[in-house]
């Protein structure tokens, strides 16, 4: 391939939109309320929308005839180039929105600086989605400030997500051979200086709801390479991907 | 909801109940100003815990297709609305006064709708 550096740049854009918009759905019917309902399958949809724009430039760039869908339906787990945090299960209402959080305010900031990318479709895609983005992460975040200065349940059960979900927030930020080449190409911001503004932004929030970051700053990582992703993918593209898998080519 | 527990009997006391359902999120009237040079509408009501959430509500509830340039969210007790038994009083009056109405005048098409 001509470019594959480029493409797993990609890969990793998209599938980080079509896990988390995956998961994201899961919430459809079953949210604690009707408005939020709604917000969820809102936001579920406007990355499904990125997800396209995403895939479907992917597809070009490598070439073989495929398209958004094929990428999206007819890949297996160790092809998926997600974050592992993405993937994790929904578990409650409070984990989701910080698993939300956490990465709304790595995403907006991202596509912010994509805006300026020096591949325009990069900078048109970006572009369009980081309107929905900032909506995403200004909504996320005003529910984990009100959940985590809520009342002392919510507050304990907002800190225990914060707890369990900091470890996998670090894989955001570890640099490979592959965002060097994209940071280099001028395609894509190198990460590692993205770190410093996203743990400023989400001190504040978190500060704000009243809950402790942990000082532990391990990082579970696998998932953006490819390497090793949790047990949970394969779960979630059994159900995703059941329909193109049982019926080839079934369209509606 | 604001309206007065309506009451049969006036002069028995009613028994304290336990408010039905405690920790809902108060309700929310949502008003939505379609195009610039309208005014805003009443589109429904929706439920938030206070009136910035209300507002970011009711973009996913009522303006996902691009419906909207301005939201007004007000909660719905603090709306003060006409008795339902006053109808007769408020209204009534006018309907024998044709004069009122101004029904008898062409409108040119190119007015479009008024």
């Amino acid at each position: 391939m001509a470019d594959d550096a480029l493409f797993q740049f990609l890969l990793r854009m998209g599938d980080n939109t079509l896990v988390l918009g995956h998961r994201v759905s899961e919430w459809c019917g079953k949210a604690p309320v009707l408005e939020e309902d709604i917000a969820l399958a809102n936001t579920a949809l406007d990355l499904i929308g990125q997800t396209q724009m995403w895939l479907g430039y992917a597809a070009e760039v490598q070439g073989e005839g495929k398209t958004a869908d094929d990428l999206a339906f007819l890949r297996d787990a160790w092809d998926f180039r997600n974050l592992l945090m993405l993937e994790r299960p929904n578990l409650e209402f409070g984990h989701t929105m910080m698993r939300q959080y956490l990465f709304d305010a790595f995403h907006h900031q991202l596509l912010q600086r994509l805006t300026q990318s020096s591949d325009n479709r990069v900078a048109e895609i970006a572009a369009k989605a980081v309107k929905e983005a900032a909506y995403h992460l200004d909504r996320s975040a005003e529910t984990v400030v009100a959940l985590g200065d809520g009342t002392a349940e919510s507050h304990r059960r907002m800190q225990d997500a914060l707890d369990l979900l900091w470890s996998f927030s670090g894989e955001m930020f570890v640099t490979d051979e592959v965002d060097t080449s994209m940071a280099e190409a001028g395609i894509a911001p190198d990460l590692a200086a993205l770190r410093g503004d996203w743990l400023k932004s989400v001190t504040t929030t978190l500060h704000g709801a009243t809950l402790k970051i942990p000082e532990n700053d391990f990082a579970h990582t696998g998932g953006k390479t490819g390497r090793q992703h949790t047990e949970h993918l394969g779960h979630l593209l059994a159900q995703m991907q059941f329909l193109q898998r049982a019926y080839p080519g079934a369209s509606w | 909801m604001s309206s007065p527990t309506p009451s049969a009997y006036p002069d028995t006391p009613q028994p304290d109940r336990e408010p039905r359902r405690t920790g809902e999120w108060p309700l929310w009237e949502v008003f939505i100003r379609g195009q610039h040079g309208l005014s805003h509408r009443h589109v429904g009501s929706l439920h938030a815990p206070d009136a910035e959430m209300a507002i970011k509500n009711a973009r996913d509830v009522y303006t996902r297709r691009n419906e909207g340039v301005s939201i007004w969210v007000i909660e719905a007790e603090r709306v003060t609305a006409s008795s339902p038994g006053d109808k007769e009083a408020l209204y009534d009056p006018s309907n024998s006064k044709v004069y009122r109405h101004p029904t008898f005048f062409d409108i040119p098409d190119e007015i479009g709708h008024m």
